[in-house]
């Protein structure tokens, strides 16, 4: 089933959810359901107060899904521009209004749902760079004055984010931007030369950094020289996940998460928790599956015929990566602790919908691999 | 399309790219798991459990002290505090206002208590007042619905039934202090934990203390107990008995009364201490409770010194209760026998010197016997003077002057015997024979403790053994401490014991004996003794020529130390007792009724013990009783 221009008659509903490869769904639901069994854990073996609400809000993101797969990818294309806009004022706003947090501006308060719009953001810049790379010819994405704007719609949200503030999701938004850059084709050279200049921007944005930010640094580096202070969040991590040795201490019985020396274990060391009762079993489990649903993505991004469809795929990809990557790590005590959550498993309401809906578009690109799109709105192509 | 075609396959080669990036960071992330989870599991677990286990300690109960009979000298008391859980109790305020209206509460308790809280996490239990009554705790309990976070808790604390009659022996206990903490056995810095400080507490501390249990417990993050994981359980601190006999000891304090003295009675054959009086005492309560500063200086600078332990520590001159060392010695080393006659006319002439017998005209030619008897002076400073210093010395060191005794008590003082060396390397000047002389009488340098002395009664009356005093009765224990407990032979001759033991015979008993009012008219149970009056000043020769003033004209502290030596019953001695009343006149007058009274109870308690088919050596030790 090819069509290479969109009739107006189009594949049906049905049709294109004949096209979702639920196997890939099957591997997001398997990662949740192992973060809705971590978060009963963490409760002390109750569903209150976590598990349940994530169990509602998993379900919810599912139909999220299920519903942008089997939108119209052009639909995508046009609304790029808006949406980013929209998710920018957010930040906006979020940086006048939010509410305090977490000891950082990141919430705006719907009454229903704490929004968190640089959740939103992470999507919402993949979408924009994807729609101006799309209308690029690949001349032009030589050219550095071409790569101006794109600079400018990642560098804006990363500013508004820090000033939060949130490193952590700033570091996302910049790598995965740069991602859907290099997917893009940008000259390798012009990595090399941005490369260069932030890092001699690099004492620069120390000074620009909070003192609470500076301290995650450097306790980073040496966290057993203050193992009360600032360091008791990665040893305490490290122990439970050496603790838990290759086979685990058991469901519900790690003592580090239960006797609460685990801090936040809810949210970002949820792995920890994970690595502690099931074992090295458990977390290179965890770790395959995650590969599963990066290599379908991928696979994905390379099957689509249009650019729009490819860099979207590749650059939400990049994000869900970062996301795993950076908590992993984090946990682990190989980054600093920035505060980013485990995709799909930790608690926490807006990531969850934000990275359904990611996958929704993955999907939707996947659906829609055969469409082509012409580079420009006005239909033609060159 | 082209184009289009280039686009997508340089888009490959780059999602490869990126793909390839990705599973190296996976695969860094995979290794990093297998350094944690498998090449460090080990170090991590452990520190895991580090994290969880904790080890609590329990204090052990410590052991009572026994007097010999088995009644309790030293005892625990349950003691009860009140302490408010604040997460429990919420409005803290409001608990306290509540509980100030059953149990008094001071507005310092009040503000100590706010203050806690706040700087303690909220599940730690507060001690709001402790040392409660069994009605405080009934009206706390009763009441204990509307008192939320409010508990009772039990604690021990020391209790002495006696107070002050067994002070100087008993000790108290107290807070170890930082120094003794910092080298020592955890237990000791557990809150509410008392070591012995001072007296047998302090001597024993080992034995009473017990062996701390513990309790292995599993802590959360902020250190709040989940459950117990494991118990062992230490062991009560020993029971002690001592030789003491409460009724003796009471009845001896009794007769010091309000006087600054010691009387020590032993066990000849043992050495075993039946009583050791120290007056005036303290309440060593106040101690384990905490002195204030106007307590402690009315001790401090009380004249009559009632922290001291007079019995060990007070070390006077013998005055004529040291005659007897000077006749052993004599006869020892030949320069007399019971014949040897001495004319005193009341004074000696030494070149310059003219040494006094107390008796102004002299007691004419007198025997060893009458010597003793009427305390005669000259005599003695004939013997002194042929026998010389350095045999006194000798013999007065065997009968256990001179040297600590090693007694199970601290802080014991070792008295003096001067010799030749002894002056030449405190004084660094020669010896004189008016020193001798005067060291006859038990005078000049001469010092001697009342346990000394003591045993030296007891040594004698013996037949010449050495025995050792010791408090505590069961002779293991107290070698436990370094109390020699086995007593050797002096190889003193049995007939120049017989000689010393037939003068002071009649120093009591005959109608010209200087403390024939002190006599004990029981049959069988008469006592032996010497008298002794030590100067505390120099009767200057004007003074002798106008009269000696006497004591009670004098201020307290310059009146003569009035002491006595004694044994009983004369045949076959049992009990040695020395007495020294400070300042309190002639040794006849003030210290023999005192020895008179002791030696008598001594006597009769035990045959009240063997009448009631109770015998007084072996009551049941209670150690092993339960």
């Amino acid at each position: 089933m090819r069509w290479h221009a969109f009739p107006r008659s189009g594949p049906s509903i049905a049709d294109k959810l004949l096209q979702i490869r639920w196997l890939f769904i099957l591997a997001v639901c398997a990662v949740s359901g192992v973060g809705i069994a971590m978060l009963y854990s963490a409760a002390g073996g109750d569903m209150e107060p976590w598990a349940i609400r994530q169990l509602v809000r998993f379900i919810v993101a599912l139909g999220i899904l299920v519903v942008v797969a089997v939108s119209d990818i052009r639909l995508w294309l046009r609304w790029a521009y808006p949406i980013y806009f929209v998710s920018l004022l957010l930040l906006v706003v979020v940086d006048f209004a939010g509410v305090i947090g977490m000891g950082a501006q990141r919430w705006i308060d719907l009454g229903i749902i704490n929004l968190q719009p640089s959740e939103v953001m992470k999507i919402a810049l993949v979408l924009a760079l994807a729609r101006y790379f799309h209308g690029l010819g690949s001349d032009d994405v030589g050219r550095p004055w071409r790569l101006a704007l794109p600079a400018v719609m990642i560098v804006v949200p990363v500013a508004l984010v820090l000033k939060q503030p949130d490193l952590g999701t700033a570091m996302m938004l910049m790598i995965g931007g740069a991602v859907v850059f290099f997917a893009a084709g940008v000259r390798l050279w012009m990595f090399v030369v941005v490369g260069a200049a932030g890092g001699a921007a690099l004492p620069v944005a120390w000074g620009l950094l909070h003192d609470y930010q500076r301290k995650r640094v450097l306790t980073f580096l040496d966290p057993e020289s203050d193992p009360l202070g600032s360091g008791y969040h990665i040893l305490q991590s490290k122990i439970a996940l050496g603790s838990g040795g290759v086979l685990g201490k058991g469901f519900l019985q790690g003592t580090q998460s239960h006797l609460n020396f685990l801090p936040e274990k809810q949210t970002d060391f949820i792995f920890t928790m994970l690595a502690e009762e099931f074992g090295l079993v458990g977390s290179l489990g965890m770790l395959a599956l995650y590969a599963i649903i990066l290599g379908y993505c991928i696979a994905i991004a390379m099957s689509a015929r249009s650019q729009f469809g490819r860099l979207t795929a590749i650059g939400i990809t990049a994000t869900f990566f970062l996301y795993l990557f950076i908590n992993m790590a984090m946990v682990m005590g190989l980054v600093p602790v920035v505060g980013v959550p485990l995709p799909l498993v930790s608690y926490g309401g807006t990531a969850i919908v934000s990275l359904m809906l990611g996958f929704g578009l993955v999907m939707c690109v996947y659906v829609h691999r055969d469409v082509t799109i012409p580079r420009h709105s006005t239909g033609e192509e060159r | 399309m082209g184009r289009d075609l280039d686009r997508q396959k340089q888009f490959t080669r780059r999602a490869l790219l990126l793909a390839g990036g990705k599973a190296v960071l996976l695969t860094v992330l995979a290794g990093r798991l297998y350094y944690l989870q498998v090449v460090e599991a080990e170090r991590y677990t452990t520190l895991a459990e580090d994290n969880r286990v904790n080890l609590r300690l329990l204090a052990p109960v410590r052991g009572r002290i026994l007097d010999r009979t088995g009644r309790p000298l030293a005892v625990n008391r349950q003691d009860f505090r009140v302490v408010v859980v604040a997460e429990e109790a919420g409005d803290i305020e409001g608990t306290l206002t509540s509980l100030g209206s059953l149990v008094p509460l001071g507005d310092g308790d009040r503000k100590r208590v706010l203050r806690e809280v706040g700087r303690q996490r909220r599940f730690v239990p507060v001690t709001v007042r402790d040392d409660l009554g069994w009605e405080d705790v009934a009206r706390i309990e009763v009441n204990s619905l509307d008192l939320p976070g409010v508990a009772v808790e039990e604690g021990q604390s020391r209790e002495y039934p006696y107070g002050a009659l067994l002070s100087h022996v008993l000790g108290y206990v107290g807070p170890a202090s930082e120094a003794e903490a910092a080298k020592g056995d955890p237990l000791l810095v557990l809150p509410g934990f008392r070591i012995g400080k001072a007296g047998i507490e302090k001597r024993y501390e080992g034995p009473l203390r017990g062996v701390g249990g513990s309790s292995e417990v599993e802590v959360n993050a902020v250190g709040r107990v989940i459950r117990e994981l494991d118990r062992r359980e230490g062991g009560s601190g020993a029971d002690l008995a001592l030789g003491i006999d409460l009724e003796l000891q009471q009845l001896a304090a009794q007769r010091l009364g309000e006087e600054s003295g010691a009387v020590v009675v032993l066990d000849v054959a043992s050495g075993e201490v039946l009583a050791m009086a120290s007056t005036p005492g303290y309440d060593p309560s106040a101690f384990n409770r905490g002195l204030t500063s106007a307590e402690w200086k009315s001790l401090t600078s009380n004249p009559k010194a009632p922290l001291i332990n007079k019995a060990i520590a007070g070390q006077y001159a013998p005055g004529s209760t040291f005659k007897p060392v000077v006749a052993l010695a004599g006869l020892e080393k030949g320069v007399i026998d019971a014949g040897t006659g001495v004319f005193c006319s009341g004074a000696l002439q030494l070149g310059n010197a003219r040494f006094h017998c107390w008796k102004r005209g002299g007691h004419g030619t007198v025997s060893l016997r009458e010597a003793l008897i009427q305390s005669c002076d000259c005599y003695f400073y004939e013997v002194a003077r042929r026998a010389g210093v350095e045999k006194i010395a000798a013999m007065g060191k065997r009968l256990g002057l001179g040297m600590p005794l090693g007694i199970d008590l601290p802080h014991e003082r070792p008295g003096l015997l001067p010799t030749r060396d002894w002056k030449q390397s405190v004084f660094g000047t020669g010896w004189s024979m008016g020193e001798t002389v005067i060291t006859g009488i038990g005078q000049g340098y001469v010092l001697a403790t009342p346990l000394q002395l003591a045993v030296m009664t007891a040594r004698i009356a013996n037949g010449g053994r050495a025995v050792m005093p010791r408090v505590v009765r069961d002779a293991g224990l107290a070698e436990g401490v370094g109390v020699r407990a086995k007593a050797v032979d002096l190889g003193l001759d049995p007939a120049h014991l017989r000689f010393v033991r037939d003068g002071m015979n009649g120093v009591v008993n005959a109608a010209n004996g200087t403390a024939k009012r002190a006599a004990i008219r029981e049959p069988g149970l008469a006592m032996a003794g010497k008298t002794g009056t030590s100067q505390v000043r120099r009767i200057s020769r004007a003074e002798r020529d106008a009269g000696v003033i006497k004591n009670e004209h004098l201020p307290w502290e310059r009146r003569d130390h009035a002491l006595f030596i004694g044994y009983a019953p004369v045949e076959r001695p049992r009990y040695a007792c020395a007495v020294v009343i400070e300042h309190g006149g002639a040794g006849s007058k003030a210290a023999a009724p005192v020895a008179r009274d002791v030696l008598l109870a001594a006597q009769k308690i035990e045959a009240t013990r063997l009448a009631t088919g109770r015998p007084a050596d072996s009551p049941g030790d209670p150690r092993r009783d339960g």
